[in-house]
């Protein structure tokens, strides 16, 4: 906190300690704050709770009313992998996520630059046409493109996932020119006069200072085709060797009956890669997800 | 740019015009090779199948024949006949009504109760924004666990306090509040965006407010709240948009529950909706015509719909804010 910007007042004004019934009143007040903010925090963490502990009892008991495993059965996180081909839907996730987000980088990060950096006529128009595909929901195009890769016949793979991904994502390119805008023409006109090409800048100067705003939007691409079901239900729901994680939960209690622990152990196990990437890359997350709300 | 610049004042001789010629020539070939690859996408996947939407919505086409031009009887069938539009918008209705708010003020009373306190931000951020991660579809699968009528653990612990839970996703009164819980718990997108609006808010306005004697709704009312009017209001556009395409919460759910209640898993059986066609949400609808029935046609049409109300729904919302959001600085 800056004291440095409060009005002149500041320096004439004497900081008293408040008596103490004020101070009494103020620690009684953040008592009740934390008290409620650690009750509804609780209840956010106690889903995962019960996601857990219901992955470790038996069947028998995942169809009972306990809430408590007795005795904890690990063997369902074995058992999961043996009832459902997690691994080949692990993979073909895998994939779709890394080809996907590398499309993105790779053909976001000229366009965000092209609109930020370099002047030419038409630029507002071409900026204008990310703003209109950002805004308009991607559900109204799903049929015309279905139809598209339906007459390619790559229906059923993960062509159709990936492709449109190395064409520029409108949202990426907006989070990106947003951050490229912020970076000080000095340091672009100073490699120019070193004699350094627009590409050579693109590649050496921008792409390290823009750093956090790649990370955020590799990880958001990352994410969001990890997730992706919608997609993946169009183009592979036929073809189960294609399936990947998201599809293959959805699937996984009809293949199955009703093995709620083995369902839950299953759910746990397509949570924990995103959980995991979070803890590792949690600061590039918040900062991100402030960066779309603030720039937005 | 820089060209222009160092060339201004120099004579026009006729090399100098060549050279800057050339010049020009390699910056456009530049942009045009920066720029490929979304002229390329926004055509490919945007305006083509923005065209072709509009176009099959005039057609019948099932993928096998080729489009047969039928005018507007699509639209005629979706205004006057079909019987699942009306449920369908009316549900999505009550996910943009009811939904989104809660959402929004969900969001924001955890973002000041966690700016307000003195220890563990970054703890009490984690865990707010962790439910946010989970993918929809185990998040989804995790809640219909929870709200199992019988023996899940919520009815289980509700039984225990003598209260007799409601059937959640089995029932039609109680799955669209079923989904609503389901997206409380996933606000922390929402969360951070208002925390960080909320501890970016300039210190000395709370502190000249305090001193001219505001208490604490006041200073919430007449600081907080004006401050961070623009998130909110991104908050909402995202929110209604989101709604709008609300679909795979509730295509698992139904699909997941009635499993659930048929216990043999059967996939020929049509659950979109389920139970009694309260969860199906437009966009379920839409696929269920495009990708159940294959009536491409038909489903192009609803999809026209949607990208005409969703435009204006955006732009009405953003007009009429000019009236209750402040933006810091701007001139008016």
């Amino acid at each position: 906190m800056s004291t440095a910007s409060v009005p002149v007042a500041a320096g004439t004004l004497v900081r008293r300690k408040p008596p103490w019934a004020v101070r009494r009143r103020r620690f009684l007040v953040a008592v009740a704050d934390h008290s409620l903010l650690i009750v509804v925090a609780i209840i956010f963490l106690t889903p995962f709770a019960f996601i857990v502990l219901t992955s470790l009892m038996t069947n028998e008991q995942a169809l009972s009313s306990h809430l408590w495993p007795s005795p904890f059965r690990w063997h369902n996180y074995v058992d999961v992998f043996r009832e459902a081909p997690i691994w080949r839907w692990a993979i073909n996730t895998f994939l779709y996520s890394v080809l996907a987000t590398l499309g993105v980088l790779c053909s976001s990060i000229p366009v965000a630059y092209a609109l930020s950096r370099i002047r030419w006529r038409g630029r507002d128009l071409a900026f204008a046409t990310v703003l209109i595909a950002l805004m308009l929901p991607p559900v109204v195009s799903v049929v015309p493109l279905y139809v598209m890769w339906a007459k390619l016949h790559l229906v059923g793979n993960l062509g159709p996932l990936i492709i449109p991904n190395w064409f520029g994502d409108a949202f990426s390119i907006f989070l990106l020119r947003q951050f490229f805008l912020t970076i000080p023409e000095e340091y672009l006109d100073a490699a120019r006069v070193d004699g350094c090409g627009e590409l050579r800048i693109l590649a050496t100067v921008v792409l390290r200072l823009a750093k956090p705003a790649i990370a955020a939007v590799a990880l958001f691409s990352f994410l969001y085709t990890f997730n992706d079901f919608f997609l993946p239900l169009l183009y592979l729901r036929e073809n189960p060797s294609h399936w990947v994680l998201q599809i293959g939960l959805s699937e996984f209690r009809s293949l199955h009956q009703v093995q709620w622990n083995l369902t839950m152990a299953a759910t746990l196990l397509v949570m924990a890669p995103v959980i995991i990437l979070f803890f590792l890359a949690q600061k590039a997350f918040v900062e991100g997800v402030t960066l779309t709300g603030v720039k937005g | 740019m820089t060209e222009t610049a160092v060339t201004a004042g120099a004579p026009f001789t006729a090399e100098r015009r060549r050279a800057r010629h050339r010049a020009a020539w390699r910056r456009r070939r530049l942009v045009l090779m920066l720029m490929s690859p979304w002229i390329v996408g926004f055509c490919v996947f945007f305006g083509y199948p923005l065209v072709m939407s509009v176009y099959l919505s005039f057609t019948h086409y099932d993928l096998l024949s080729s489009p047969k031009w039928i005018g507007w009887a699509n639209y005629k069938y979706l205004f006057t006949q079909d019987p699942q539009v009306g449920p369908a918008v009316r549900n999505t209705l009550w996910l943009i009504l009811i939904m989104v708010p809660l959402q929004v003020l969900f969001a924001f009373g955890v973002a000041t109760m966690v700016a307000r306190a003195k220890r563990g931000v970054g703890f009490f951020r984690t865990v707010f924004y962790l439910p946010a991660l989970a993918p929809p579809v185990a998040a989804t699968m995790a809640f219909v666990y929870l709200l199992n009528p019988a023996t899940g653990p919520v009815n289980v612990i509700l039984g225990h306090l003598g209260i007799n839970g409601p059937l959640w996703f089995q029932s039609p009164q109680w799955s669209k509040p079923s989904l609503t819980l389901l997206s409380i718990w996933g606000i922390g997108n929402l969360m951070i965006i208002f925390l960080a609006a909320i501890l970016d808010a300039p210190q000395q306005l709370y502190e000249s407010a305090e001193l001219d004697g505001a208490g604490p709704i006041q200073r919430m009312r007449w600081v907080t709240l004006p401050t961070i009017s623009p998130v909110i209001l991104f908050s909402v556009v995202i929110s209604v948009i989101a709604a709008m395409q609300y679909f795979t919460q509730a295509y698992v759910a139904a699909n997941i529950a009635s499993g659930q209640a048929s216990q043999a898993g059967d996939q020929t059986v049509n659950n979109l909706g389920y139970p009694e066609g309260s969860t199906l949400f437009y966009p379920v609808l839409l696929y269920q015509h495009g990708f159940r029935f294959f009536n491409m046609g038909y489903a192009s049409a609803l999809s026209v719909l949607l990208l005409i109300v969703a435009f204006t729904v955006t732009v009405l919302i953003i007009r009429n804010s000019r009236r209750w959001v402040h933006y810091a600085g701007a001139v008016k």
